[in-house]
Parts: structure tokens; sequence; C-alpha cells
């Protein structure tokens, strides 16, 4: 080949390099389109385990990015091996002699099994580290903000225990604070996950109840998610982690407390939201914890976690027709769940839209 | 048993033992006892199942083709994954995996047949009667739904109020009776029934592998047959083990069933990892680089195997303690299997590597597994875990672990023996076809699904939000499940389509055969070896031919063989325990009809099961079976 090219001239030359470099290229698009897809799809920003929004996250990236770069090494190794030996060592037509018969090589297994193995010190340890990290739960840490998290079919529950205050589907924050969370369920195991800012756990019963914490340094919205299945919605139980500045946060605990709008101006209306609505749910001081709170549902990113309030329409419908979807078939939305249809509690259409308008519009200051 | 009638007995058959009732067509199949027609039972029923998991994983890939899909609903796609995995898990691989135990061990190792036929056939009925009342629930009244791990609260009858979990405990505890009783039936096999010569370190690798999974299976079965118990319990007659109300506790279920669990999944690969190492060498042609090697990794990975169980529960919150020893223990594992990858490479480094069928899956094999087991090493790094756990990443790897390892294994050795199984090759064309679409869908199936994990897509969804960047990825996803789907339907018309073509398979049809099955016709006599082979190393067949023989020697003279009688009573006994199961199940319902309801609801119909069952042990234990003997001279006649 070099004796060829050397005989050729100078532009010869230089076009064959350049078929040369374009074959190499022909070759190497599929895996630059590959790489390109992977490089492009790392997820949402607010999703993705790939871009960590925390420290926690950013922990657990760290480790997957060692582990995987061992693991890129010892891909590579095993597919060249495997490559050279299919290529070289086929079967020629017409060979008969029998190839040597190797009953193994002392050496090289020793060498197999010690290089694993320091491989798997070399993840071990930062692992171990990490994995005790961890279990620093700032549950008695003064200057975290306690929630205590309860999963239910198909729906969460967050308790700011400090404060005295209960709220539903979106995880309200201080940025930068630490969050010491202790999560039970209240039915079956549920598994409290937000990708972009840490790890999952389990939500299980009294007796094993799971603490653990993370922060999120930057504002934002952050999606979360069930990871064990509890059941037919089990895909559609997810909720909100709102970042904000520490006023913010403050504010909003204050008005949690004393919410500004109480009940439907409507009298009518006000008397069925009260005797049929709150007799499962809450809404500022008034009516009952069996479902989601309502206070200050207008200000929510999503209704039953999963219908998004998005006045553009482009990742959901605005709040009021969210609402209405929402509570003229809860069944269509989320299967399984347990809220009562309000038209087999009596409620009409008009009713149902009024109370719709009516929380679509309950906003928090 | 047929060899000790030898030793006492040398030329003069047994007297009484002559008089044998031959069946024929069904019932031939039903009181069979040898060993080569059971283990076509299990592929048939094994390939059935299979066909049901895959048809169930189909339609889960069609509901998860786009987002706010409603091709199916929330509750029928739960009760579809839970069934896809359970089917897959104990009624496809398994007996796949049990086929081909039963078809080759004991040619593999010169034995007439297993140590005990007749707990064989027990073994084949049981697991079928199971898997048949498991895939009943579909048709009486909804199938299982808290997924394969039935992990409770969600198991339990407060939150499943149908029957269907009822039919995974019980259906997978008649399977599973099946499963321990043919574990322990090699187990005696592998360890009284060798040929003269043939020393534990003689032995063929599968034999090893198999021999190490009976093994597994004894320890590790009974855990979720006790599992199941318990759940039964708690589900029918209001027992407390896991309802935290009265006392019980949840977490309990999920270490019972990972104790099992775990070394499950070695149950499942070590037969593979048996598989490869019998086909490499063949088609390399050249001696498993290592042996002693492979054997010791062997033994150490089911040893290592009961120890990470709690892997599974990073999440549950067990503490940074636990979850540092589990991390730590289960990426040991990573070594014992990385030594096999390493000997499998070397073990065609310098040979002549001959790709035909069945090596394209074992080669196939080696590059997919390795990435299998790298994402789980990765998984074993704990708070890496917590973001891994319960997403498609794991979903992934598992597929990886057993598809691209298991399943292509099972593909190498079903192409690999079934001239053996048959005595006829099956197209070597069509196979090449299986494998390129099979492969090709499958990592286009499950590569993806590793980013869908990663950007943040949990398992066990039935559907999700748009605009999450997960839809071409579930697109392209299932687009490869249909190529897989496309796979299976050539291999099962490469089968149909031999299946009318002559049964004209050579004694060694791929011409390099190592190993004592190929020493004897494809098929086999119905007594396997007409005289014990002698074994004078390992490879015992290729060391005869390259010392110029075309036969082993033999280690006996020609006599009379001592056969095992086919009999009706394991289907029987496993009929009964169907029955059993199914009175025991729905003995708390309320019945339209008064006699039907005091059937159930008195235990009537389980205590007719059982003493079906019983009745049938009874007849075993008093009534002698002595077995009958095939003469020398029908042996002559045959011309073998």
């Amino acid at each position: 080949m070099t004796g060829k090219i050397q005989k050729s001239t100078n532009s010869e030359k230089r076009g064959r390099l350049m078929m040369k470099t374009w074959q190499a290229v022909k070759r190497l698009l599929p895996m630059t389109a590959i790489f390109g897809l992977i490089l492009a799809g790392c997820g949402r920003e607010d999703l993705s385990v790939l871009r960590p929004q925390g420290p926690a996250a950013e922990s657990s990236l760290g480790l997957m990015k060692l582990s995987i770069a061992i693991m890129v090494v010892v891909l590579l190794i095993v597919f060249s091996i495997a490559a050279y030996v299919i290529i070289r060592f086929r079967r020629k037509p017409g060979q008969q002699e029998i190839p040597k018969q190797v009953e193994g090589n002392f050496k090289l297994e020793v060498l197999w099994t010690v290089i694993p193995l320091i491989l798997v010190v070399v993840l071990a340890v930062p692992t171990v580290k990490a994995v005790f990290a961890a279990g620093n739960d700032h549950a008695n840490d003064k200057n975290a903000i306690k929630v205590k998290v309860t999963g239910h079919q198909f729906w969460w529950e967050f308790e700011y225990t400090d404060y005295g205050v209960k709220t539903a589907q979106d995880l309200v924050i201080p940025k930068g604070k630490d969050i010491a969370f202790e999560l039970t369920t209240a039915d079956v195991l549920h598994s409290f996950w937000v990708p972009s800012l840490s790890g999952k756990i389990d939500t299980n019963p009294a007796g094993t109840i799971n603490r653990f914490s993370f922060s999120a340094p930057n504002e934002g919205v952050y999606r979360g998610k069930c990871a064990e299945l509890c059941g037919p919605s089990h895909g559609l139980m997810e909720f909100k982690v709102k970042s904000v500045s520490e006023d913010a946060f403050e504010q909003w605990i204050a008005s949690m407390k004393s919410p500004v709008a109480v009940l439907p101006e409507d009298p009518e209306l006000a008397k069925t939201f009260k005797n049929q609505c709150l007799k499962c749910h809450a809404i500022g001081d008034q009516g009952l914890a069996v479902g989601p709170n309502l206070t200050g549902i207008g200000s929510r990113e999503a209704i039953a976690g999963i219908l998004l309030n998005d006045d553009t329409g482009v990742d959901g419908a605005p709040i009021e027709e969210n609402l209405k979807t929402w509570l003229h078939d809860p069944q269509s939305v989320k299967p399984g769940n347990l809220m009562p249809n309000p038209k087999d509690l009596g409620l009409s259409d008009a009713e149902i839209d009024g109370i719709a308008a009516y929380l679509a519009n309950y906003t928090l200051d | 048993m047929a060899q000790a009638a030898h030793t006492l007995n040398p030329s003069k058959p047994l007297g009484h033992g002559h008089s044998v009732k031959r069946h024929t067509g069904l019932m031939d199949w039903i009181t069979t006892v040898d060993h080569k027609k059971i283990a076509i039972l299990y592929l048939i029923a094994g390939g059935l199942f299979f066909g049901i998991g895959g048809f169930e994983a189909i339609l889960i890939r069609i509901q998860l083709i786009k987002p706010m899909n409603s091709f199916l609903d929330a509750q029928t796609f739960n009760e579809l994954i839970t069934m896809h995995g359970t089917t897959m898990i104990f009624l496809g691989v398994m007996p796949v995996i049990f086929a081909l135990m039963n078809a080759v061990i004991p040619l593999q190792i010169g034995a007439r047949d297993v140590a005990f036929p007749f707990l064989n056939a027990l073994g084949f009925w049981t697991f079928l009667f199971g898997g048949i009342l498991l895939n009943l629930s579909w048709v009486m009244g909804g199938a299982p739904d808290a997924g394969w791990t039935a992990y409770t609260p969600l198991s339990t009858s407060t939150y499943s109020t149908t029957h269907g979990v009822d039919f995974y405990t019980i259906g997978l505890q008649i399977a599973g009776l099946g499963t321990l009783i043919g574990g322990i039936n090699f187990l005696a096999t592998i360890i009284t029934m060798r040929a003269p010569g043939m020393s534990f370190m003689r032995m063929p690798m599968f034999a090893w592998t198999t021999f190490i999974t009976s093994a597994i299976i004894l320890f590790a079965f009974p855990a979720i047959t006790v599992g199941l118990v318990l759940l039964t319990f708690d589900r029918i007659i209001g027992a407390n083990f896991f309802e935290v109300g009265a006392g019980g506790n949840p977490i309990l279920w999920q270490h019972i069933f990972w104790i099992f669990g775990h070394p499950e999944v070695y149950i499942l690969i070590l037969p593979a990892f048996g598989i490869i190492s019998e086909v490499i060498p063949t088609f390399a042609r050249k001696r498993l680089f290592g042996y002693s090697s492979m054997v010791f990794a062997t033994i150490l990975i089911a040893f290592l195997g009961f120890m990470v169980w709690a892997h599974h529960m990073f999440t549950t919150g067990l503490g940074p303690v636990a979850n540092a020893l589990f991390s730590v223990s289960t990426m040991l594992i990573a070594v014992p299997t990385g030594i096999k990858i390493f000997n499998w490479l070397l073990t065609m480094w310098g040979g002549q590597v001959r790709f035909t069928t069945p090596n394209l899956f074992a080669v196939g094999f080696i590059p997919t597994f390795t990435m299998g087991g790298v994402t789980g090493v990765m998984l074993a790094s704990a708070p890496a875990d917590f973001q891994f756990h319960d997403t498609y990443f794991v979903v992934a790897h598992f597929h990886y672990v057993i598809v691209g390892g298991l399943v292509l294994g099972l593909f190498a050795g079903l192409h690999y023996w079934w001239p053996k199984m048959f005595g006829r090759m099956l197209s070597e064309k069509l196979g090449k076809w299986t494998f390129w679409t099979f492969i090709l869908g499958f990592h286009l199936t499950f590569f993806v699904q590793h980013f869908l994990g990663l950007m943040g897509m949990q398992r066990r969804v039935f559907t999700y939000l748009p605009n999450q960047h997960f839809d071409v990825l579930n697109l392209v996803s299932t687009i490869g499940a249909f190529l897989m789907g496309v796979g299976m339907i050539i291999f099962l018309t490469n089968i149909f389509l031999t299946s009318r073509k002559p049964a004209d398979a050579a004694a060694d049809p791929w011409e390099d055969g190592r190993t004592l099955e190929w020493s004897i016709p494809s098929p086999p006599p119905e007594y396997n070896f007409k005289q014990t082979p002698l074994v004078r190393g390992i490879d015992a067949f290729w060391k005869e031919k390259t010392a110029g023989h075309t036969e082993m020697t033999p280690a006996e003279p020609v006599g009379s063989i001592h056969m095992p009688s086919a009999t009706m009573l394991p289907f029987l006994m496993s009929v009964g325990i169907f029955i059993a199961g199914l009175g025991f199940m729905f003995s708390r319902d309320e019945f339209k009809s008064d006699f039907v309801g005091f059937m159930f609801n008195n235990y009537l119909v389980t205590a007719i099961g059982l003493l079906i069952t019983f009745g049938s042990m009874l007849m075993r234990s008093l009534f002698d079976d002595q077995g009958w003997h095939i003469e020398p001279e029908e042996l002559e006649g045959e011309q073998i």
C-alpha cells in the first residue's frame, strides 16, 4: 500500500487521502449519529438523572461516571479480543489439522482475576464512602426543613412538621437548604423519586420508616415520580418539587397558614363544596385530611399530579380545563384512584364547572 | 438403579421384570419416564409458555409505543407485566433449561437415565399443572397484578382483591415443587450415575453447571415456597405475616423473595454458561481454556449468589452498613464472571472457529452478556442504584442478562443439541436468519432502555406523559421487540420445516463433538448406551477420536438392560395437587349453586385433590415396580 502511494503523484495522493478520509467518515457516521443522539438525549433538565441539579444527584452521577468509565474499559478489552479472535481464528476452507489443545495458562488466569479485583476495589471505595455520606439524613439538623412525606394511592402528601402546614402534590422548598425527609405510606409501598435532585427511597409503613435528605441549590420546578409499583395508576403518581427563594418560602408558609379566600363566593356552591368536597379534602382550617389538601390549589403546577397546568397549551392545558377534566371523570384520568365521581355524589355539571372555576382561581399570594 | 441391577446380575435378567406394557400415542407421553421424552415434554410446554410470555411482551411494547396511549388500560397492563415476568422466569426459560438438562445430562455422563425416572416425570407434570393453574387466572377473574415480585402490601387481599395473586402463590408453589424435584434428581444423577472413569473433574462443563444449578435450586426454592405459603395464608385464611396493623412486616416479604430471587438469577444463567462452554470448544475445535478455573468460578458464583440478595433492596432503607456490605459483595461476583468471559475468548484463540448457528448464538452471547454484566456492576454501587433502581435502566440490565445471556445460550443449546434430541438438523440458513433478526431486535429493544431509565422513566408504568424525551426511544424499543418476534417466528418455521424432513442426522452431526452424547446415535435409543462407556479423560469422545477410535471403549459386556416402567402415577399426582390448589383458592368464595358452595367452602374439593395425590403415592409405595429388561438379543437385533 505504502509503495503504491509513494509512486503516485501528489495530487493523486491527496485525492486518495481524501477518499480515505471520506471513507473513514462514512464508517464513523453511524457512530457519530449514535453519539449525537445520546448527547442530545440527556433528557429534561428537571427530570433527568444525567443533568443533576443538586449535590445528592451529583454524587450519584459521579459514581455512575466512574463506573461507566471502568466498564467502558472492560467492554473495550472484551470487544477487541472478541473481534480479533472472531476474525483471526476463523476456520479456513480445507483446514484439517487439529489445533493445539491448550489446557489453560496459569499466569493469564491470575491476570484476569487480579485486574477485575483491582477494578472492583477502585469502584468499591468511593461507593462505600458515598453510602455512608447518603446516610446523613439531617433529621437532627436545626437548620434543615423537616418534611414528612406520605405516599397515598396515587398522590403525595407533604407535611411541614415545624410549621404545621400540610399540602399535596407540590413540594415547596427553600433553595439551598437541606430538606430532612421522613417518609411513610398510608397504604402500599411507594418510592419517592426526584431524579434531577436525588436518588429514590421507598415509603414504608410504620415500623420501617425511612429518612433521607437532599437540597436544591437553584430555583426551579423539578419533576418527581413514584418508582415502586403501587397499583393501576402507579405511572401517573407524579409530583413537583418547587425550589424557591427563602423569602418566597416563608411567604408561602405564611399564606398556607392563613389563606385569603376560603370558600366559593356563591353561597349555594359553597354549601355543596362544604358538604361534599370537604368531607375528604381540607382547605385552610376547614375540612378533613383524607384526600389531598386543596389550599391554594390554583397556584400548583398540575392537577392530580399528572394534568399539567400550562396556559400556553404546550405541555398541558389551562388549570381550569384540567380541573374540569379531572372533576368530570376522575377515573378516566387516574384509574383506580379513590376519589368518588362528583356526579355520583349528586353534583350537576354546572356545579362541577363552578367548583373547577373556584379552585382554579384559588391562588396563594 | 439400572447399574445396580447389572452389578448384581450381569448376564441374567431378573426373572419377574419382563412383562412391560407399551403405550402408544398420547398415553405414551403421559406415562413416559424416559428422560429424552420428558425433555421433549419440557421443551413443548416451556416453548408454549415462552410464546405466551412473548405475546404479553409484545402487548406491553405496543402500549408503550407512544405517550398517553390507550391500547391497554392500567389494570390490564399491570396484569400483563406481572404475568410476563412470572411466565418467562418460571414457566418459559426454566422448563427449556430443564429440557436441555434432561436431554443431555444423562448422555453426557454416560448414564442410561436419571437417578429417579419416576420423580423426573412427577417434576414435569407438577410444573405443567402449576403453570396451567397460573395462566387460568386470565379467564377466571383476572390475572395477578402486583408485579412478578408480588411486593406486600400491594399483593395482600386488601389491595389486590381478585384471585389473581392467589393464582400466583398457589400456581408457583405447585410449579416450584416440580423444579425442586428436578433439582434434587439432577444432583443425585450427577453424583451417582457417572460412567466409569468420569471423575468430577472430567465432567463436561454443562454437567458441572447443571450440578451447581441443582444445588442452588435445592437451597433457594424452599425460601420462595415458604414465602408463598405465608402469603397464601395471609390472603386466604387471614393470617398476618405481612399485615402491619397486626404486627406483620411487609419488608419481610422482600427479604424472603430476594433470598430466593437472586440465586434464581444464577439458576437461570449458570446452565447458559454451561451451554456456551460446550458449544464454543466444539466449534473452535479446541478444549475449553482453563477448565478448572471455570469449575471454580461456577462454584464461587453460586456461593456469592446467596450473599447479595439485599442489592435488590437498596432503596428499601436498610441503612448504610447493609448497603455498603451488599454493594461490595455484589461487585465481587464480577470477578468469577470475568474469568469465564476471558476463558471463552481464549478457547477460541488459536482455534479454528466455525460459525454454525449454535456458535453464532454462543459468540453473540459473549459481548451481549458482558454488557449485561457491566451494568450489573454499575447497579451494585448503592448510591448510584438510588437512581437506577426501579427504572428502565434496571429493565435493560436484567433483559441483557436474561435474554442476551440465557436466551441466547438456550438458542445456542437448542440448535446444537436439536439433532441429538430429534435426529434432524435444523436448517442452518433459517438458523442464521433467526440469529440476526433476534439479536438485532434484542439490542434495538433494550439498549435504548438504559437511556430511558437515566432520563427519568421508571419501570412498570402503563403510560407516560409526552415531552419528556421518552417518545423516540420507546418507539425504537417497540420496533426492536417486533424484530425479536420475527426472529421467533423464523425459529418456529425452522422447527416446522425440519420436522417434515427425514430423521437422518449422524451420531456426531457437527463432526467435532467432544462429549459422550455424540458417541451414540441421534436420537439415542431408549437405553442410551448399549454398553456403558469407559471414560479416559476430559472430552471423552474427542479423546477417543484423536486416538483413532470411532466409538467409545465399553466398560461392560453387552448384557440385559434394566429399564423403569412407564406409569400414569406422576400425572395423577399432579392432577390431584392441581385440584387441591384450585379448591383451596376458592374455599372462602360465595357460589350461586349451593352444591358447588358446599364442595368448596368445606374444603371438599381440596380433599378430593389431596386424596388423588396421596392415593397415587400410596399406590406407588405399596406396589413394587420391578421395571423391565431389554435383552442382549434385542440389542443385537436393532443393529446398533
